[in-house]
């Protein structure tokens, strides 16, 4: 069953005179429960594609459906909406609120979305004990370590239970021992049925995913399901 | 989201930026507690003019020569001098009118008053007996003046406290001479400390028979006419009835100006209600010039706290949810600078009135309300631009800056 489906989606940034084509005529297709890693060099549109993926990001032509329901047409509040119950985000730099404690970070898309306290306590409670984070509900992201910190952005991404989950170098900020933990964890989540993205520069890394897409100038040079005869990337 | 986890977001974001929120808040309390304090500094004016007026005595009518206007100097009376005298006579002719209680003819001026080898300027006010009750002083020593005809010039006179204390200080001033100008004049009472009374210091003041004034000041004219009313409600007529009389005696000439103490307090009463209305919009100016401060801070938390915005519109928060987060940072911002300055200011009211006992220094409720709504107000709407900004924020840019 697809989750994502992407056709002919352009997306062009108008850097001063010239015009930057971050994706061009693009064609994917992910089903739900899949793992996949994108990989390519720096302005390859990878970044753009998970953005996109997210409805962070609007594309000027194509269409993107997910669970088969066409996003690009819905409204800026509407797709926050869909970013709300459907995806949850995990990034590099962790993008914690300082001033909250890790227990109230993870609660936050909860927050957001107006559950009821007692309801965000319990599942708080849940997801610190499945983080082993239980030991750190009340600290603050300065008091935690850098693994600790990327559980607490996971267990987020994670407490509202959206189907798909994006996550841009996420190991990018960790030493080689902790990545893998989080590689673990977020491994872990895929097994459970999240459909995982992962966007990497990390060849180790992106070998593990079932599934690997090297984007090149806002195409897809590369995709190992569709070519399974062809160089598989380093 | 639900408003008691906005407001607990917003007091974490409040108290996330200590300095910051402190330096707003102060602004905030510095602009209200000024409203607080200067109003109550105007309306304590007000208070203070309109019980000093009443001080002088209750239902008076007054009567005095030209026909100026309440308002004071008249440029004409300034060419043209008063045609007639306000006599005596005049004055004693007022006794007789239906309403009337008491009339006191007035004349003033200043002189040197000497005993005991020392000497002074004072100010000899010339009335007959019935002055001391009308203006309710109360004699310490001694005895009022002579309750006779007033064109009779006895030699004695009434002084103050101070001018006692001053000539005599410990030693008994009641039967001595003093040389007033002129003529020696023996002190037959001496007033109790009152305090200050209309611009005139009352224990500076030395009280002499009016005809004995009058010669002294080798002048016919009297500097006013005081009358009481038998009762509040009779003014008007009374008043009427002394234009009238007065007139009549100037052969229908109207050259004398008489006025009541209830329109004269009235005037005090508006003008520096509307001094303290002045004085406070000043203030308010104050209080723009903290919500631009707000403004400010709170267009630095956003530029500061653009990742995170970034982050909320990722994690699903519509645009309206984070203008309402940053909305509530500044409506909590103002609010707490307009809870410490309303404490401030009544604490600076407070210790006003505790170094001027007589000063009544209390902000009406009319400007602290206004103060404290316009804090409230003014944060708020200076706390639109910087939200609208956070919300319109471009999540994937906004993400990037962390």
């Amino acid at each position: 069953m697809p989750l994502i489906e992407l056709q002919q989606i352009e997306r062009r940034f108008q850097l001063g005179d010239t015009t930057v084509n971050a994706l061009a005529g693009l064609n994917l297709r992910i089903d739900a429960g899949e793992y996949v890693a994108v990989m390519g060099p720096s302005g390859s549109g990878k970044s753009t594609l998970l953005n996109l993926l997210g409805l962070l990001d609007r594309p000027q032509s194509g269409t993107y459906r997910l669970e088969n329901r066409d996003v690009t047409t819905l409204t800026v509040d509407e797709q926050a909406a869909v970013r709300s119950a459907r995806i949850g985000f995990v990034f590099q730099s962790f993008h914690l609120v300082p001033r909250l404690s890790a227990a109230e970070n993870i609660a936050l898309p909860m927050t957001l979305a107006g559950i009821a306290p007692a309801e965000r306590k319990a599942r708080v409670a849940e997801a610190l004990a499945a983080f082993g984070l239980s030991q750190r509900a009340d600290h603050r992201p300065d008091q935690l370590s850098g693994g600790q910190r990327q559980r607490v952005a996971i267990a987020r991404a994670t407490i509202m239970r959206p189907a798909l989950l994006l996550a841009d170098e996420p190991t990018g900020n960790l030493d080689r021992h902790t990545g893998e933990e989080v590689v673990d964890l977020l491994e872990g989540l895929n097994a459970q049925g999240v459909t995982l993205v992962v966007v990497t520069h990390d060849p180790a890394m992106g070998a593990r995913a079932r599934r690997q897409l090297v984007m090149e100038d806002g195409r897809l040079k590369y995709d190992s399901l569709a070519s399974d005869a062809g160089d598989a990337p380093r | 989201m639900r408003l008691a986890d906005r407001l607990h977001f917003a007091r974490a974001a409040v108290t996330g930026a200590p300095w910051r929120s402190a330096l707003s808040v102060l602004a905030m309390s510095i602009g209200v507690a000024a409203v607080v304090v200067l109003t109550a500094l105007g309306d304590g004016a007000r208070r203070y003019v309109v019980g000093q007026f009443s001080a002088i005595g209750t239902n008076l009518v007054i009567a005095l020569p030209g026909r100026t206007g309440t308002g004071g100097f008249n440029p004409a009376t300034a060419i043209t001098s008063t045609p007639r005298d306000l006599t005596v006579d005049d004055a004693a002719s007022l006794l007789r009118l239906p309403g009337v209680r008491r009339v006191a003819p007035l004349a003033v001026g200043t002189s040197e008053i000497a005993a005991n080898g020392r000497l002074r300027e004072v100010m000899v006010v010339g009335v007959s007996s019935s002055y001391v009750p009308m203006r309710n002083f109360e004699l310490a020593q001694g005895q009022n003046l002579p309750d006779d005809d007033w064109n009779r010039a006895a030699p004695v006179a009434l002084i103050g406290d101070k001018i006692r204390e001053e000539l005599f200080g410990p030693t008994p001033a009641l039967g001595q001479l003093v040389r007033v100008g002129d003529r020696r004049l023996r002190i037959i009472g001496v007033l109790k400390p009152v305090g200050q009374g209309l611009g005139m210091n009352t224990d500076e003041l030395v009280i002499v028979p009016v005809a004995l004034a009058q010669a002294l000041f080798n002048s016919n004219t009297l500097f006013r006419v005081l009358i009481e009313a038998n009762s509040r409600p009779a003014i008007p007529e009374v008043r009427e009835r002394v234009l009238q009389r007065l007139k009549e005696r100037h052969r229908g000439e109207e050259d004398v100006t008489v006025i009541t103490q209830d329109a004269v307090l009235a005037t005090f009463d508006r003008l520096l209600g509307a001094l303290t209305l002045a004085v406070g919009g000043i203030a308010a100016i104050s209080l723009a010039v903290a919500g631009i401060l707000v403004m400010n801070v709170m267009l630095v938390a956003v530029t500061q706290r653009t990742g995170e915005i970034g982050l909320l519109k990722a994690l699903g928060a519509p645009a309206r949810t984070i203008r309402r987060l940053f909305l509530s940072e500044a409506a909590m911002l103002s609010a707490l600078g307009a809870l410490l300055g309303y404490l401030l200011g009544q604490a600076g009211a407070f210790l006003l009135r505790q170094l001027f006992p007589v000063f009544p220094a209390y902000a009406p409720d009319w400007a602290v309300f206004a103060a404290l709504a316009t804090a409230l107000l003014t944060g708020l709407l200076f706390g639109v631009l910087p939200a609208r900004r956070a919300a319109r924020l471009d999540p994937v840019e906004a993400l990037m800056k962390h």
